[in-house]
Formats: C-alpha cells, sequence, structure tokens
C-alpha cells in the first residue's frame, strides 16, 4: 500500500498546548518529522525544548492538561490526530510501543513482571494464560536476561534498574509493534548498564526491521545510536541531519552552541563555549610549584573506611591532593564517591582512617564539632542538585552570606561588600542577590552555590557532580566559570563526577573506586588513553563517543 | 517578592472562592467569640420554666430549652469557652510537638526510632477513649480537657516535623549550612523549623475542627465542662432527651454551630495547604 | 518460596514487638487506677455502709498496704488469670460483663466498617476517575461536612428523622425491641445468631435496629477512606506505571483495577486500620446516643458512677483490640505488597 520508501511515521506542523494556571502555554510549535521504516530518529535538545512532549503527543499519551492543537501524525496511512480512543488502544503496544525513563517506576510494584509481560501479550492476542506465560519467558530470554524461568515471577523491586529496563523492553516488543518510541531510556542508569540497554535496544530493533525514535538529553548517545538527528529548541525543530553531519557542520546557531557544549574526548575547557561573548578568557595555569620536601600535601586521606552496619561503603581508601591541583573521582553508584567526599568535608564521620589537612588531622574531630575548627573556612562544597542546596527561605544574598557570617564573622557593609564581590567572580548579576531561589533559573543557582562555597576562601573545594542536575549549554559554561575560578584562586578541587568527560577534561588526575575501593588512579589523560584494569576499560568503553571531525 | 506572595494569594482566593468564605467565616467567630456574650439579650444561665421548650420564634430565633433559657444566646456563649479550650489544646501540642519531632527527625537513630514507635503506638490507640481515661485520671475539671486533647493531638504534630525534618536534613542546603560552620542545635532552630512551619500551620487549622469535636464530645458524655455552664457538647446532651418526642432545635443548632465551626476551620486549612504548596507556586 | 510461612513470620514478628505497647497500656491503666480519687478498695468494699475495719480487710486483700512495684506484679497476675476485678453497677466479674457485650459493639463497628467501606472506596475512585469534575466536587464537599457533624449529633437528628419524623426506623434503643425472642447466643453477633437460628423476622429487625447507628458511625469515618482512595487512586493514575499500561494497550478496565486501583488499596488499607480504631473511640458517643447494649456504654455508665473496675477493663479491652487489629492490617499489607519484607 505504502511507496517503499514511504515514511512509517510522518508528523507534520505538530502543535502541542497545556492548559497551566499561568494560561496556556505551547510546548510544541510546528514540529515536522519523518521517520522510515527501519531507520532510527533521534530527537536531541535540553529541557523544555518539547521532545518528551511531542513523543507523547505521538502515542496520544499527554497529560490531561495538555491538548494536540493542530497538525497531524500520519502512522500507517492514518492521522493519529484524528484516531479514536479505540484505534489509539489497538496500536499501543500493537504498533507503536514505549519504553520509559526510570524503568523501575514504569513497572506495577505488586505484579510479576511476568504477569505484566503476558498483560502486554494479552491486551492484543487471544491466548491462554499458560501460553502467554511461556512467550514471556522467551521475551526475557531474548532481552538477555539470565534464567528467566526463574526471573518470570520476581517483582520489579527484586530487580536492578538495568533489569527492570530489559522488561520494559520486552513488554514493548511483545506484540512486534513496527515503532519503538524510546524516551530517555538510560537516564538514571550506569555508564556500563546505559551501554548494555541501549545496545540490547538496537539489536532487537535491527533484528525485527522496527523503527526508533529516541529522545535523549545525550548528543554522544544519540550519535552512536541514530541514523538521524532533530535538535529541537522551544517547541520547535532547528536542524535535522545524520549525525556525522550535524556534529561536523551545524547549521543553526543553537546546534552549534549544544555541539560545543558537549564535552568528548578532546574537548578543552575553554572550547565548550563557543560564543565569544559568554566565554570568559582562562587565565592560564600558573606553573606546578613542587612542594618543598618534607611539607605536607595539602589534603591526604589515609585508609578511609566507612561502614553501615555490615557493610562498608568507603573501604580503605587513601589519596592524596597538592594545593591548586584537581583531584577527580569517578565510580559507578554505589561505588562510594559521595560518602567519601561527605567525609572529606567533614559532614559525616568515617568509622576508620585519617584524613590529614595540611598536615593537621582533621579526621578525629566529630563531625558535629567540627564547625568549630578553624579549618572549617578552608573545606568548602558545592552540591549536586542546585535547587535543592539553597535554602528555601533564604535570598541568594543570604545564602551566599551566611558562611561569610559564621565563619568570617563579617556584618554590615564589609558583609555586603563581600557577597557582591562573591556574587561577581561567579558571573551573577547583583539584582539578582534579593531573589529567592524558586525566581531563580538552575544556571543561577548553581552560580549561587559556587559563590557560597567560595566566598571564604577555601583551599580545597569539593565538586559533588557539581553540572548533573544541568542542561549541557548551562554545564558548559558552570564548568568553564569553575576552571576559572580555580585558576584565579588556585583552588584545589576534588572533583566527583559520573561523567568520565567531564572529569577528563577538568581534573589533572583521576581517581576511579568501584565498591569503595581504589582500582586504578593516574594522570587523567594516560588513564583515559590506556586504561590499566578491566574495569576502567569497561567505564571508558562505555562513554557514548561521537566522532570528532 | 511581597508583592508576588501577595499576588499568589489572591490567585489561591480567586480561584478557590470556598477558602475566602472560610477564611472571613473563621475571622467572624473569633469576632463572635471575644464579644458575642455582649451582643446577645439574654441570660444563658438564668432559666424561665414558663417559656420552656418553645420551637425556634422571632422572639428566640433558635427556641428555648427544658429550662426556658435561649438557645441562641447559649451557642454564642458557648463559642468563646469551646474556642477557647480547643485552641489552647492545639497550640500547646504545637509547640511540644514541633519541637519533639524536629529535634526526632533530625537526629534520627536510637531515640527516633523510639519516639517513632511510641507515636505509631498512640496513634494507632483510639485516641477518644485515651482522652477520656486521662481526664478521668486527672480529675474532671476543664483544664483537664484541654491537656487531654493536647496529648491526644501530639502524636499528628510529632509525626508531622518529624517527616518534614526527615526529608530536609540531608538535603544541600542543609549541609550547606553545616559546611557553612552552623552547629546541629542552630540548624534545627533557624534552619529546619522555619521550613516545617508553615506546613504545620496547615495542621493547626485542621487540628482545631478535630479539637472541638473532641473537647466537645467528652463533655457530650458528662466529662469536663459540667452544666448549667453553656457548651455545644452539654447542650447536645441536654437536647438528646427531647429527640424522640420531636424537640429538634436542642440539638440541631449547637450541632450546626459545631459542624460549622469545624467545617470552617478544615476549609481554611485546606486553602492554606494550597497557598503553601510550592508546587503550586510560580 | 513459601508465602504463608512468610506472612506467618511475619505476623509473630509483629506481635512481638508489639507486646511493649501492650505492657505500656497495662502499665498505664495500673497508674490509671492507683491515681484515681478515692480508694479502690472502698469501691471494691461490699456496700456502702460498710465499716473501717472492712475496707482495711479489702485493702490487704488487694495487696494495697504493699509498696507500688509489688502492687503492679500482683495486679500483672491478677490480669494474668483474667481477673479484672468486679463491676460495682453490676455486681458481676468485669471480664465476664466485657464478654457478655463485647459482640454488641464489635457487630455495630464492623456493620459500620463495611458500610464506610461499600460507599467509600467506590466514590473516591470514582471522583479520581473524573478528577475536577462535578462528580469530585461532590464528593469531597459531602467529605469536608462528614467529618465536621460529630457522631451524637448526626445520629440524633437520623433519630428525629427517621424514627420521629417518618416512623420508619424502630425505637432508637438497644439491639432489638423487647418484645422480639433473641435467639440462642452462638456468635453473640445478632445478625449471624439469628442466621444461624434460621429466623429471617429476627434478623430483619436486628437489622432495622442496626441500621441507624451504623449509617451514624460510617458517615464520619467515611471521609477520610474516600479522602484517601481518591488521593491515592489520584497518584496511581499519574504514575509511571499506568502510563506503561496504557502503552501496551490495555482497556481502560484493566489499568485501572489492575494497575491502579490495586495500588491504591494499599494506603486506604493502612488508613482503615486507623479508622477502626477512631471508630473504637467512637463507639463511646454512638453507643450512648443509641443506648446501645456494648462495652463502651457499659464503661461509661461506670465511669460516671466512678466505678473504675469495668474502665480499666475497658481500656485494657479497647489496647488489645487494637493491637490486634494492627496485626491483621499488618499481615494483610504483607499479603498486598510484595515489597515488605520480613525485618
Amino acid at each position: 500500500m505504502t511507496a517503499p520508501d514511504a515514511p512509517l511515521l510522518a508528523v507534520e506542523d505538530l502543535h502541542v498546548t497545556f492548559t497551566t494556571r499561568r494560561g496556556l502555554v505551547e510546548a510544541v510549535r510546528g514540529v515536522n518529522l519523518s521517520v522510515a521504516p527501519g531507520r532510527t530518529l533521534g530527537i536531541v535538545g535540553e529541557s523544555g525544548s518539547g521532545k518528551t512532549v511531542t513523543a507523547y503527543a505521538i502515542t496520544r499519551l499527554l497529560d490531561s492538561s495538555g491538548r494536540i492543537t493542530k497538525g497531524r501524525i500520519q502512522f500507517q496511512g492514518m492521522d493519529l490526530v484524528q484516531a479514536p480512543t479505540r484505534t489509539m488502544r489497538a496500536l499501543h503496544g500493537a504498533a507503536i510501543s514505549m519504553i520509559f525513563q526510570n524503568p523501575r517506576a514504569a513497572l506495577n510494584p505488586v505484579r510479576t513482571v511476568g504477569l505484566q509481560i503476558a498483560d502486554a501479550l494479552r491486551a492484543h492476542r487471544t491466548m491462554t494464560a499458560a501460553q502467554a506465560r511461556k512467550r514471556a519467558i522467551e521475551l526475557l530470554d531474548e532481552v538477555r536476561i539470565r534464567e528467566p524461568e526463574k526471573r518470570i515471577d520476581a517483582y520489579p523491586h527484586e530487580l536492578s534498574g538495568g533489569m527492570c529496563q530489559r522488561v520494559v523492553i520486552a513488554m514493548a516488543i511483545a506484540c512486534e509493534p513496527a515503532l519503538l518510541i524510546a524516551d530517555e531510556p538510560t537516564t538514571g542508569l550506569d555508564v556500563t548498564t546505559q551501554k548494555t540497554v541501549m545496545d540490547l535496544v538496537a539489536r532487537i530493533t535491527a533484528e525485527r526491521n522496527m523503527s526508533v525514535l529516541l529522545i535523549t538529553h545525550d548528543l554522544g548517545l544519540a550519535a552512536k545510536y541514530c541514523q538521524d538527528i532533530v535538535v529541537m529548541e522551544q517547541g520547535h525543530v532547528v536542524e535535522r541531519a545524520p549525525p556525522l553531519r550535524l556534529f561536523s557542520d551545524p547549521q543553526h546557531a543553537y546546534t552549534r552552541r549544544l555541539v560545543a557544549a558537549s564535552p568528548t574526548a578532546t574537548s578543552r575547557v575553554e572550547d565548550l563555549v563557543p560564543d565569544a561573548s559568554l566565554a570568559v578568557p582562562l587565565p592560564p595555569l600558573r606553573p606546578k610549584t613542587k612542594p618543598a620536601p618534607g611539607t605536607a600535601p595539602l589534603l591526604e586521606v589515609q585508609n578511609l573506611v566507612k561502614r553501615y552496619g555490615e557493610t562498608a561503603a568507603v573501604d580503605g581508601v587513601s589519596l592524596t591532593i597538592a594545593a591548586g591541583e584537581s583531584v577527580g573521582l569517578v565510580g559507578e553508584s554505589g561505588s562510594g564517591k559521595s560518602t567519601i567526599s561527605r567525609m572529606i568535608c567533614r559532614l559525616i564521620d568515617p568509622t576508620g582512617g585519617d584524613i590529614l589537612f595540611d598536615g593537621e588531622a582533621i579526621g578525629s574531630i566529630a563531625a558535629r564539632e567540627f564547625h568549630r575548627s578553624p579549618l572549617r573556612r578552608e573545606i568548602q562544597i558545592v552540591f549536586q542538585d542546585p535547587h535543592e542546596s539553597l535554602n528555601p527561605r533564604f535570598s541568594a544574598f543570604d545564602s551566599i552570606a551566611h558562611p561569610l557570617r559564621r565563619l568570617g564573622g563579617l556584618a554590615g557593609d564589609a558583609l555586603k561588600a563581600r557577597v557582591e564581590d562573591c556574587a561577581k567572580k561567579v558571573g551573577l548579576p547583583l539584582d539578582l542577590l534579593d531573589r529567592f531561589p524558586h525566581q531563580l533559573s538552575g544556571g543561577q543557582k548553581a552560580r549561587v552555590g559556587i559563590a557560597r562555597a567560595i566566598s571564604v576562601g577555601p583551599r580545597l573545594l569539593v565538586l559533588d557532580e557539581p553540572t548533573a542536575a544541568l542542561d549541557v549549554s548551562i554545564q558548559a559554561v558552570t564548568l568553564q566559570l569553575l576552571e576559572r575560578l580555580r585558576r584565579e584562586e588556585n583552588l584545589a578541587f576534588l572533583f566527583v563526577s559520573h561523567d568520565l568527560n567531564v572529569v577528563r577534561m577538568m581534573c589533572e588526575r583521576t581517581i576511579v573506586l568501584q565498591n569503595g575501593r581504589i582500582v586504578e588512579e593516574g594522570q587523567s589523560r594516560a588513564l583515559f588513553d590506556a586504561p590499566a584494569t578491566d574495569y576502567t576499560r569497561e567505564l571508558v568503553a562505555a562513554i557514548p563517543m561521537r566522532e570528532v571531525a | 517578592m511581597i508583592a508576588a506572595q501577595a499576588r499568589h494569594v489572591g490567585w489561591v482566593l480567586r480561584s478557590n472562592p470556598i477558602t475566602a468564605v472560610a477564611a472571613v467565616a473563621a475571622t467572624l467567630l473569633c469576632f463572635i467569640a471575644l464579644i458575642g456574650p455582649s451582643i446577645v439579650s439574654y441570660d444563658p444561665i438564668a432559666s424561665d420554666v414558663a417559656s420552656a421548650l418553645q420551637p425556634p420564634s422571632a422572639a428566640h430565633w433558635a427556641g428555648t430549652d427544658q429550662l426556658g433559657r435561649d438557645v441562641l444566646a447559649r451557642i454564642v456563649y458557648a463559642a468563646r469557652l469551646d474556642l477557647a479550650i480547643a485552641a489552647s489544646a492545639v497550640f500547646l501540642s504545637f509547640i511540644v510537638g514541633a519541637l519533639i519531632g524536629s529535634v526526632c527527625g533530625y537526629a534520627g537513630g536510637r531515640i527516633d526510632r523510639f519516639v517513632g514507635r511510641l507515636v505509631d503506638v498512640l496513634m494507632a490507640f483510639p485516641l477518644f477513649v485515651l482522652a477520656m481515661a486521662m481526664v478521668v485520671a486527672l480529675g474532671n475539671r476543664v483544664e483537664n480537657i484541654v491537656i487531654a486533647t493536647a496529648i491526644i493531638n501530639l502524636p499528628f504534630y510529632i509525626r508531622f516535623a518529624r517527616a518534614e525534618v526527615n526529608v530536609r536534613r540531608d538535603a544541600g542546603w542543609v549541609e550547606a549550612a553545616r559546611a557553612g560552620g552552623e552547629g546541629h542545635l542552630a540548624i534545627v532552630l533557624r534552619f529546619l523549623l522555619p521550613n516545617v512551619l508553615p506546613a504545620m500551620a496547615v495542621q493547626i487549622s485542621l487540628n482545631l475542627g478535630w479539637a472541638i469535636l473532641n473537647a466537645a464530645g467528652l463533655s457530650f458524655i458528662g466529662l469536663g465542662v459540667k452544666a448549667p455552664t453553656p457548651e455545644w457538647g452539654i447542650m447536645v446532651a441536654e437536647g438528646a432527651r427531647f429527640i424522640s418526642t420531636g424537640k429538634w432545635w436542642l440539638v440541631a443548632f449547637p450541632g450546626l454551630a459545631l459542624m460549622l465551626t469545624v467545617l470552617c476551620f478544615n476549609l481554611l486549612g485546606d486553602g492554606l495547604r494550597d497557598i503553601l504548596d510550592p508546587r503550586m507556586r510560580t | 518460596m513459601s508465602g504463608l510461612g512468610h506472612t506467618a513470620k511475619r505476623a509473630g514478628q509483629r506481635l512481638v514487638t508489639s507486646l511493649p505497647a501492650l505492657f505500656g497500656v497495662l502499665v498505664f491503666t495500673f497508674v490509671l487506677m492507683r491515681v484515681l480519687p478515692g480508694d479502690p478498695a472502698v469501691f471494691f468494699a461490699s456496700g456502702p455502709n460498710s465499716s473501717q475495719e472492712d475496707i482495711e480487710m479489702i485493702r490487704r486483700q488487694m495487696g494495697l498496704d504493699k509498696p507500688l512495684p509489688t502492687q503492679l506484679v500482683l495486679y500483672l497476675y491478677d490480669i494474668g488469670r483474667g481477673n479484672l476485678g468486679r463491676s460495682l453497677i453490676t455486681g458481676q466479674p468485669v471480664l465476664s460483663d466485657l464478654r457478655e457485650r463485647l459482640p454488641a459493639s464489635l457487630e455495630l463497628t464492623f456493620a459500620a466498617l463495611i458500610l464506610a467501606l461499600g460507599a467509600a472506596i467506590p466514590l473516591g475512585v470514582f471522583a479520581a476517575l473524573r478528577a475536577n469534575s462535578l462528580i469530585d466536587h461532590a464528593v469531597r464537599f459531602f467529605c469536608s461536612l462528614g467529618v465536621c457533624v460529630p457522631t451524637f449529633v448526626s445520629g440524633l437528628l437520623l433519630i428525629y428523622a427517621f424514627y420521629y419524623l417518618w416512623g420508619i426506623a424502630p425505637d432508637p434503643t438497644g439491639r432489638i425491641d423487647i418484645f422480639t425472642s433473641q435467639p440462642t447466643r452462638v456468635t453473640g453477633f445478632l445478625l449471624i445468631d439469628y442466621l444461624i437460628a434460621g429466623d429471617l423476622d429476627g434478623w430483619a429487625a436486628a437489622f432495622r435496629q442496626i441500621l441507624l447507628p451504623a449509617i451514624t458511625m460510617a458517615l464520619f469515618v467515611m471521609a477520610p477512606l474516600a479522602r484517601m482512595t481518591r488521593a491515592a487512586m489520584l497518584a496511581s493514575l499519574g504514575s509511571d506505571f499506568v502510563r506503561t499500561a496504557r502503552s501496551i494497550g490495555l482497556s481502560d478496565w484493566r489499568v485501572i483495577v489492575v494497575y491502579a486501583l490495586r495500588n491504591a488499596i494499599l494506603p486506604v488499607l493502612t488508613i482503615t486500620g486507623i479508622v477502626f480504631s477512631t471508630m473504637l473511640g467512637a463507639n463511646v458517643l454512638v453507643e450512648k446516643v443509641f443506648s446501645w447494649p456494648g462495652v463502651a456504654s457499659y464503661a461509661l455508665d461506670a465511669l460516671l458512677a466512678s466505678d473504675y473496675a469495668p474502665v480499666q477493663g475497658f481500656v485494657l479491652l479497647m489496647a488489645s483490640i487494637f493491637v490486634l487489629v494492627n496485626l491483621v492490617v499488618d499481615v494483610l499489607y504483607g499479603m498486598a505488597d510484595p515489597r515488605v519484607t520480613v525485618e
């Protein structure tokens, strides 16, 4: 019926409007895209770009507050915008299916995974419970779940996040749909799990000649798994191209910014922001002065241990950081990296081992006493989620001023001058100082958090995933800011991150953690280029890399 | 900031006129409790047997009781007592509960588990029975109704403050305060409590209604306030004897007063929750 | 995996952990007894004109001359033997009085609970399915109203309307009018005993009698149940797994029942336990209004007559029932939610 090259899905001039209490908000404004049979199309964009809304509009699974106001969605010869609910229900799972981010929440917690797969099968096919069960076991086997006969009776909470995602994939492919829509399918999964899940999706859809619509914020991921990419910004498609051309020769200004801001294996901090008006020239790195023999490094951690009950979250970790040095701490979830950073900040107490700052043992000072120590101001921390790290009842000024009052003993005009000085350093406009967190954007909140941390003039700054909650373009600006501050103030960084590309760029030395132990440690470039251990090799191989032109 | 706040309050009131009505009604209620006795024209205590058990009329809008006393006058006089009992009970449990709850929620560990368990036990226990038993043990007096009501309210506040503090204790801004040199006690008092209090204010409004019902229930069964003091629960109890003979106004009007008061505080509480709910904020 | 063994183990664990609570209540009633105004020995003396020696003798018999800890041990020993003292009013041992009256209270509570759940869950589900519709607002308004009317007022007004005004309800006193013959006591629950006896007329009479008090109580507790059902349903309907269920093309009915409601029932179950214990308390008021011969009105009469042994026994009984109810709720929850494990 359809011509050989006719697209399976064609979206034409799609508009989606949400009713909010501030009136109507148009989230998608005239999107055009098409997916050919057997091809994978990536939709990339930052938060608020409308990429997810587009996906849900195609499946007609929008919230009740969202409505398609205009446009056509051509799929297998019909217009889904006009299709009655009954038709849509017949299509769901059988012709179009979805996989989601946060796979564990996507499964019914009180139903075994086998029954849920059977639900998917029996929604469109007449089969007995026993037949459905048999087929569910086969499907589990196809998504590479070991011992499917056993796992079929498991509840979602008994499976890991990666396994849950495989179950969701099994449900999605159960009735052999022609189109799979994957909405940020690997967000929240560890990088190695991410690779196995994406490889599985790629293999399964290729075997069945399925089309895939992959929605992601990760350019690397889109580059690796898609044949075509559309870039969305504020409800519009701004560019469409195959990955190679998109990255080597981006046409649209937004695409150029986005591509530049996404770190690759060879990016430098300087390159992240191409727009000269936004970029800040970085001062040159200070020449490393070899510490005089016999003097202690800035921070020395010896055989650090933290136990929770029987399990050791951190199991004998030793590391040193020199003054002005930037050290990366990488590892997957559960590797103990956050626990280590909090122990070094003296926010929690270690079970064993010692922490020496400037040669002085601080590990034995109880965390609840440490706020009185003169060293408190020397070690400061920048937190992961910029929103969550600001007191909702403090203005930006109060947030920055708080440590200055407590630790610097400043007040009055001196305090005001110092706060404004810090705000200038982090590029926060002074008129934002009397705003409250909910009135600031994510990037502005991140700046307040950084200003607060540097206000008392620390020598060691612990950065706990400082950009994990930020969009990539804001991440780029924030990383540049951090690098500039480090050079200007001669700060030492302990940079905790799961994002290896960022660490490679930001840190001179990198420490790889697994299960609370150090598996490898070395100069960043050497470590990433030639990993010595299998685990690091696996981590590095799992980063979705795009070819660099 | 204040303008934004006012805009938000305005929006909530406009989109939820019931809250506005409840707020006005609550103010009116407090006003009646304060000056009511000076605007009614009947003595709430002196009996006038000649005009006993009269149905509502122009002279007695809510009728008269078995001793000929004006029901409306007694209802108005009772407002002060009922509100005072409920307000002081809720105030007591709010202060104590917020402190215990937030300290437990922040400290965690063994104390927290112990208090949590205690609160669970207390909350699941038939609280009205507990209040009865306490009033009996402490002595059948009004102040003991306040204390008993306060104690059975306590677990709600402890649990609420504990939960609210607990979700925030590991928040970035709390850790930042510690990195900024703040001690534990100061963090609980100056950082966590101010963030928790607004949400607890909603509980106050909701609990006021509950406390009024509780106090009225206790006096209905003959505990606490004694006749002939005008009090809604007692008035209903006295009227109960005449309901089978059709003297509905003795029960209906004090009952209506109770219901409207409780309804008003409940609606106000719901409205306040909408105002404070951060998800409703811009 | 043996589900039953798992559940039994969990129930056993919960029973053990609730023992301290029960012990706490025991100590509480003990203290209650000792700080009560007046001398317990006076109450236990045979009559108002018993002599000083009689009282002294009873005092010694009851061990009231011994130090408090010893008294506590003696008290616990008595409780252990089922000796809760004797009621002044009825002259009977408290234990047998309670045993006599407990079925009446439980029958009323269960009837009200069934009514309340039967109305609240469909209403809550419906309100959630049509969120912000007229029906939703009506349900919410009705619920807001329900919690505001105290049981003693709504009970009396129901009596006025159905008994005095329209005459459709029987005389609102007791479980059965005096002209109807009682069934042979098997369970003590009249509605069941009549069925066992095959006396349908008696059953209907008992049913008519229980209807008003049960409705009174149900009205009061429907609000929290419907509210929780609505909130839980809304949460589940907005959850990721319901979206998944829709994305695989399940029918609406299946999505709502198997996915949304099945999960929403968990918080409803928890609140049902709390509601049950609220009802045990509200029994005091409802039984008084309807002259229902249950344990609560028995304790109340005793309380007002300064007869404290029944009050003590009543509080103890309530505590035990509450422990039992929590146990049942916990076991049910454990069966309904696979995520609950033996800690």
